[in-house]
């Protein structure tokens, strides 16, 4: 048995929690200092993200399964989806329960395949969705995230064919033809620096084009890392008229612009890529209202030698599974536009209600799963990348002072991290702990 | 006196650019002499690596650290461990174990100059030679001398000029550069393309914008012709080549409507009856040969400021040892 005394909850009550045969056996409201002393801290159910690279298989040089998931519990979810561009492609049953499998292995937190909506993320020919979904890792949801579902009929035979699973198709929206060989976001800065444009209506004509097949089709359609203003504007209308759409944000194009690029870092290349002052500001204003319905990191581990180099050179992407918290404390709460209730209905209820994760974004309540995370909300900490848990470093928040602390978490009853440290665990059969 | 490195005319004050271009001046004055060579860079290498081909710029840098006696040493991507896929910072860290002074550094990459500035990999002074997209800042300076030569030998700055650069300003490094040294040293600038090769964000630079050369041509003092590539036609930046020509090529009707003060220039290599005509490269008023020869002195005098010495001031005239 564990026990948390004197936590606070995100509406304010100060609870102490016991914790038995991975559920929460007991919630009191005394003032008891026995367990883990929990004064000054907030009790939160564990985050979940639904847009996570762990490139196992075919990259373990810059992330496994065991390593994604130590740096996930770091990071205070006690869930995540790995995206399915891995080598090979996650689109046959035999990939997605080899990842099941490893997630099960590591133990720190529950590890739910996406799965390829076309053959090897070509594009051409739907991947085999139902024996995906048929497979023990259930999958539901279906990305070909990194490539776009750009051709319109397939994406509508796709929103079609994965409602006989309660399936949902997440969309990379971006128009290939109009971002070849894109380095930036298309505005003042790229015209300066010369770097290749990525220009907004990329992604607007995709979600615009995409809301309305799923619109026409009657499916559930999921719109990965919105960066625009006008993303945000097509959604908040496709919500308006009751299309089935939810949307997701990273914290990364919560609080970085794209005037970063104008040293030729690479550290700040992502794809999307980072966008204006003015489309944060949407962003956060869509986050807080509810138009986008949750933060998902796409944590995109890259090795070294990926970033060290020169801009066009450089592979796309940022991890994000360590910071993602804190980040949203920091562009969402401090600056009063959410709550924490709210926080955790965007980080942890609404995408375990998205995905259908029954085990997570569960109330506080006895018999509930524990899946649990304590921070203290008044600490701050500052980002060392050499001190990530994830195998790969290439954060953009390098040295930056960020809000609230995760100290301990506890996965399926387990405890997990503590003290902030991730504690090593017996299932994963004393594999290397990076 | 300009800093360590030459990544982008935003790091010339004015006053350094002026005193590139005096520096320049004097420097061009001597080696008009008997003889060209001057000792001041003796025992410095200097590493021209060139990752995209461009005879004219590396042999123009070539000849400017040989007149100040400086080792040259040339590595060209090709046939190189460069195209075995060795990195840039290999490649970085190899020439700083070879003790380069200074690196000239031309790349398809944006931003491949200030990457080998910033970095750890490398102490050597930088020197941008043409990166991607985005700046060539001597070809700029090397305008700029011509420009001061011909049309302003005795003013303090190029203020009062009307300058059009004409074409593929999206893709072109001459043309960034050029508009922030012309305008930094008083110029008026005019960008005349098809909307399609002018970059998005081009409303917040420093110039007036045409989508009409006969509009802008009777009116300017300086006409700079920019290369046309080809493989652009096939991206459906323009329809043919012929209605490029027509409508933004520089032919001998609108060379009859300039100015007759005004000068023609292109900073090479010119596909002569596309965006210019023969007869308009040939002319009196094209100043295109006067540029090559310019591009000499001014690289010799960023090197040697770089490297060297103190800049020149004119009425001082030059030791030499």
């Amino acid at each position: 048995m564990i026990k948390i005394s004197n936590a606070k909850t995100a509406d304010g009550r100060i609870i102490s929690v016991e914790i038995e045969n991975n559920l929460i056996s007991k919630i009191t409201q005394t003032d008891d200092k026995s367990g883990i002393d929990a004064k000054g801290k907030m009790i939160l159910p564990g985050l979940v993200d639904l847009h996570t690279h762990l490139r196992e298989p075919g990259r373990e040089d810059s992330e496994t399964v065991l390593s994604g998931s130590i740096a996930a519990t770091a990071g205070g979810y006690t869930a995540i989806s790995a995206m399915a561009n891995t080598n090979p492609v996650a689109d046959t049953a035999g990939v997605v329960e080899q990842v099941y499998r490893l997630g099960v292995a590591a133990g720190y937190s529950e590890v739910n395949p996406i799965g390829a909506v076309t053959k090897g993320l070509n594009g051409e020919q739907l991947a085999e969705l139902g024996a995906m979904a048929d497979s023990i890792a259930k999958v539901r949801i279906f990305s070909d995230d990194g490539k776009c579902v750009s051709d319109p009929l397939l994406m509508r035979r796709a929103l079609e064919y994965v409602k006989t699973f309660n399936g949902l198709i997440a969309q990379h929206a971006q128009d290939p033809r109009l971002t070849i060989n894109s380095q930036m976001n298309e505005g003042v800065i790229s015209s300066r620096i010369g770097l290749v444009g990525w220009p907004a209506v990329a992604e607007e004509s995709i979600i615009a084009r995409d809301i309305l097949l799923a619109d026409h089709v009657g499916s559930r359609l999921h719109i990965c890392h919105v960066t625009t203003a006008g993303g945000v504007a097509l959604i908040k209308w496709a919500k308006q008229r009751g299309i089935q759409v939810t949307a997701e944000v990273t914290p990364h194009h919560l609080l970085l612009t794209d005037d970063l690029v104008e040293n030729y870092d690479p550290i700040y290349k992502v794809n999307p890529p980072l966008r204006t002052q003015k489309d944060v500001w949407a962003l956060r204003e869509a986050l807080a209202d509810g138009t986008i319905d949750i933060v998902a990191t796409d944590h995109a581990p890259h090795p070294s030698e990926d970033k060290d180099c020169e801009w066009q050179a450089a592979a796309f992407g940022m991890v994000g599974l360590e910071t993602a918290l804190s980040v949203v404390v920091k562009s969402m709460i401090e600056t009063n536009l959410m709550s924490w209730p709210d926080l955790i209905e965007r980080m942890s209820t609404k995408p375990a209600q998205i995905a259908g994760y029954a085990n997570q974004g569960r109330n506080l309540a006895v018999g509930a799963p524990a899946n649990l995370l304590l921070l203290d909300p008044s600490a701050k900490w500052q980002v060392r990348r050499d001190r990530l848990n994830s195998k790969s470093k290439n954060t953009p928040f390098d040295g930056m002072e960020l809000p609230a602390v995760i100290t301990d978490v506890f996965y399926n009853g387990v405890q997990t991290v503590s003290d902030s440290k991730v504690i090593k665990q017996a299932s994963n059969q004393g594999k290397d702990l990076n | 006196m300009i800093s360590k490195h030459l990544l982008s005319i935003e790091d010339l004050s004015k006053e350094e650019a002026l005193g590139l271009l005096a520096t320049a001046k004097e420097l061009a004055r001597i080696t008009d002499g008997p003889n060209k060579k001057l000792p001041t860079l003796r025992g410095k290498s200097i590493v021209n690596l060139f990752f995209e081909d461009s005879t004219r710029t590396r042999i123009s840098f070539e000849t400017a650290a040989k007149r100040l006696s400086a080792d040259v040493i040339n590595f060209s991507a090709k046939g190189s461990s460069v195209s075995k896929g060795e990195s840039l910072k290999d490649t970085a860290q190899t020439l700083q174990a070879m003790g380069a002074d200074a690196v000239v550094i031309r790349h398809g990459s944006s931003g491949a100059a200030k990457r080998l500035a910033d970095s750890q990999w490398i102490s050597a002074s930088v020197i941008n030679a043409g990166d991607g997209t985005h700046e060539h800042p001597t070809q700029a300076l090397l305008d700029a001398f011509t420009i001061k030569s011909h049309l302003k030998p005795d003013a303090a700055d190029l203020s009062g000029l009307r300058i059009v650069i004409v074409g593929d300003i999206l893709h072109s490094r001459v043309a960034r550069s050029n508009v922030l040294l012309l305008n930094k040293l008083g110029a008026k600038v005019t960008l005349v393309a098809p909307p399609t090769l002018l970059p998005v964000g081009v409303s917040e630079w420093p110039v007036e914008l045409s989508y009409d050369l006969d509009e802008v041509i009777e009116s300017c003092d300086v006409i700079m012709m920019l290369r046309i590539q080809l493989e652009r036609m096939q991206d459906s930046y323009f329809p043919t080549e012929r209605e490029y020509a027509r409508r933004y090529g520089l032919n001998s009707t609108r060379l009859s409507l300039l100015k007759s003060t005004a000068i023609v220039m292109h900073p090479g290599p010119m596909n002569r009856g596309l965006e210019i005509s023969a007869e308009s490269a040939d002319d009196v008023k094209s100043v295109v040969i006067d540029q090559v020869k310019n591009g000499v002195s001014v690289r010799m005098a960023v090197l040697y400021e770089l490297l060297g010495g103190a800049p020149f001031s004119v009425s001082e005239g030059v030791q030499i040892d």
